[in-house]
């Protein structure tokens, strides 16, 4: 751990992996409970588009991709809303106009070629530098505080959205809003696991935690924890084994879930095995 | 039918702690709505005062559901008008004048969440964005949980309950609010004996302290005798608006006689109505009420 610590890339690594690990599942919490898993499998094809367009302009990759991700998941949440068109089809058609225009994008820029997408596709959270860090930690603090500050609403938005609109919240805000963070997020996440797996690092900690919890907060908390988890050992076992970093992190968490869901049967059986006796 | 019943006033009710009586809590004009080209409701008049307590009545698909999410304002009109407390659903803000109950429970994705968590987001529209939970919060939500007895499960996930006490834990969220107006969809529907019992009492609780309840039912089961008016809704029309049906249950009853010692005070024409709709005409064809 020492010699880890040592080297400045592998520093900024960690720093970048607890932000990650602790932002992705965060958001993922009330996108699973929005019944939206996939979101954010659909917003990271969109960026790619807008990774392209970085490289195209010559502007930093991570700005187009918010920007581009951040448009994409607005025009989900509207189509989705509209609810006249299926939330899986309209996902569906951005997953591939995504795709299709960060290769296209990325083939008309003079000098690159689909290789210079694989650091984003699959992550390279290695290759973090001083001013990546810095955009990564101010994205961060505003994706949690934006948690912090709507989470009341956030929560009803996402169990019962009827429920929300008879409350008199916002909804329409709302749905924007959190779609907005969730792109945001995939932003966030792209570095250390790859446009790809990012939705993987929303999902599957929530998966993991709602095996052993009962409430929200709960569920929430220990998914942020198991995130957490997930990107430093598997930032570390990548150092040491000399594996993918993006890969090993998500492999982590998936051994996680597999744990979880063991532990989880157990406690639920002895648990009615209680109330029963 | 658009003439707006008078009976069972609040006022009615001489040193009861009723609120402050104030501009009319539902109301719709000529409300029409229609969904992919069918017409749900066909020109609704109705207004229900403060301190009623309401049963929309009728057959499945003659709109009774449509017609109160359209009066939250939760489903657009394509035509006519609805307003809250007198202001459209729009531009109304006190929304903590209304507590709504849900036909069911939504989950959530299987994300877990306590009852006390789903209870306490009935505060919602009282709570500002940046403050944090106060006593209140946590006291009313105390109350909501014992009116319902379900204060020993509060730590329990909503997932692990029955489909009678996830009915009670969406009667909680709603009260956990204080709201002066309970709007509630099919509250008996799919709900065991004792859960309907239990939400009587909850019921006649709230009628005492001079709250507004709008029920939409298929059959009142022991919420009958709470209901001071009944509506019956038939394909999209209000086809009766006044006292309620007196012997739902007796209707019901297989070879009950079917006369109306009641018709000749209340309209034939109008009981008629309500009854082919509410009963879906079982002295007709038995086999047609589910």
């Amino acid at each position: 751990m020492i010699e880890l610590l040592s080297l400045d890339f592998m520093r900024y690594a960690l720093v970048a992996a607890v932000l990650v690990g602790l932002t992705a599942p965060a958001v993922g919490t009330f996108i699973v409970q929005r019944r939206l898993a996939l979101l954010g499998d659909g917003i990271g094809h969109v960026a790619l588009t807008g990774v392209a367009l970085g490289f195209l302009t010559g502007t930093a990759p991570v700005l187009t991709a918010v920007v581009v991700a951040a448009l994409g998941a607005v025009a989900i949440e509207l189509v989705r809303a509209r609810g006249r068109t299926s939330g899986d089809v309209a996902l569906a058609l951005l997953f591939y106009g995504g795709l299709a225009g960060g290769v296209m994008l990325i083939y008309l820029t003079p000098g690159e070629s689909t290789a210079s997408l694989n650091s984003y596709l699959f992550g390279a959270i290695t290759s973090v530098t001083g001013s990546d860090l810095l955009v990564i930690a101010i994205l961060a603090v505003l994706v949690l505080g934006v948690l912090a500050i709507f989470g009341r609403e956030l929560f009803v938005l996402c169990q019962d959205e009827e429920v929300a609109r008879a409350g008199g919240l916002p909804t329409r805000f709302l749905g924007l809003l959190i779609a907005v963070v969730a792109a945001v997020t995939v932003v966030v996440a792209m570095r250390a696991v790859g446009l790809l797996l990012v939705s993987a690092l929303m999902v599957v900690p929530v998966a993991t935690s709602q095996q052993l919890t009962r409430s929200f907060r709960a569920t929430r908390a220990l998914a942020m924890l198991f995130g957490v988890l997930a990107t430093v050992g598997g930032l570390t076992s990548s150092f040491y084994l000399d594996v993918p970093s993006g890969a090993a992190i998500v492999l982590l968490a998936l051994a996680g879930f597999a744990v979880a869901l063991a532990i989880g049967r157990f406690v639920r059986r002895s648990r009615t095995r209680e109330s029963t006796s | 039918m658009t003439a707006p019943v008078a009976h069972n006033m609040p006022s009615e009710g001489a040193g009861q702690a009723a609120p402050a009586p104030s501009a009319t809590a539902f109301r719709m004009t000529a409300g029409r709505i229609s969904l992919d080209g069918r017409e749900i409701l066909r020109g609704i008049d109705l207004a229900i005062e403060p301190g009623e307590v309401v049963a929309v009545l009728g057959a499945n698909g003659s709109g009774k559901s449509t017609l109160i999410r359209a009066l939250l304002g939760l489903i657009p009109l394509s035509g006519g008008g609805t307003e809250l407390y007198g202001v459209p659903p729009a531009r109304f803000r006190e929304w903590w004048r209304i507590g709504y109950v849900p036909q069911r429970l939504s989950v959530g994705g299987g994300v877990p969440a306590t009852v006390r968590e789903v209870v306490a987001s009935g505060r919602i529209a009282r709570q500002s964005r940046l403050r944090l939970t106060s006593a209140a919060d946590r006291a009313a939500v105390a109350r909501a949980l014992a009116e319902v007895g379900l204060g020993d499960r509060a730590g329990d996930p909503v997932q692990s309950l029955s489909g009678g006490q996830q009915q009670r834990v969406l009667i909680a969220r709603a009260l956990a609010g204080e709201p002066d107006a309970f709007v509630l969809d099919e509250p008996t529907a799919g709900v065991d004996a004792a859960s309907q019992r239990l939400l009587a009492d909850t019921l006649a609780d709230l009628i005492k302290a001079g709250k507004t309840v709008l029920l939409v039912a298929h059959e009142l089961g022991p919420l009958e005798p709470l209901i001071t008016r009944a509506v019956v809704l038939r394909e999209g029309c209000v086809v009766h608006d006044g006292p309620p049906p007196l012997a739902v249950g007796a209707h019901a009853l297989p070879g009950h006689d079917h006369v109306h010692p009641h018709a000749p005070q209340a309209g034939a024409e109008a009981l008629s109505g309500w009854s082919d709709a509410a009963l879906g005409a079982p002295h007709r064809e038995p086999g047609s009420l589910t």
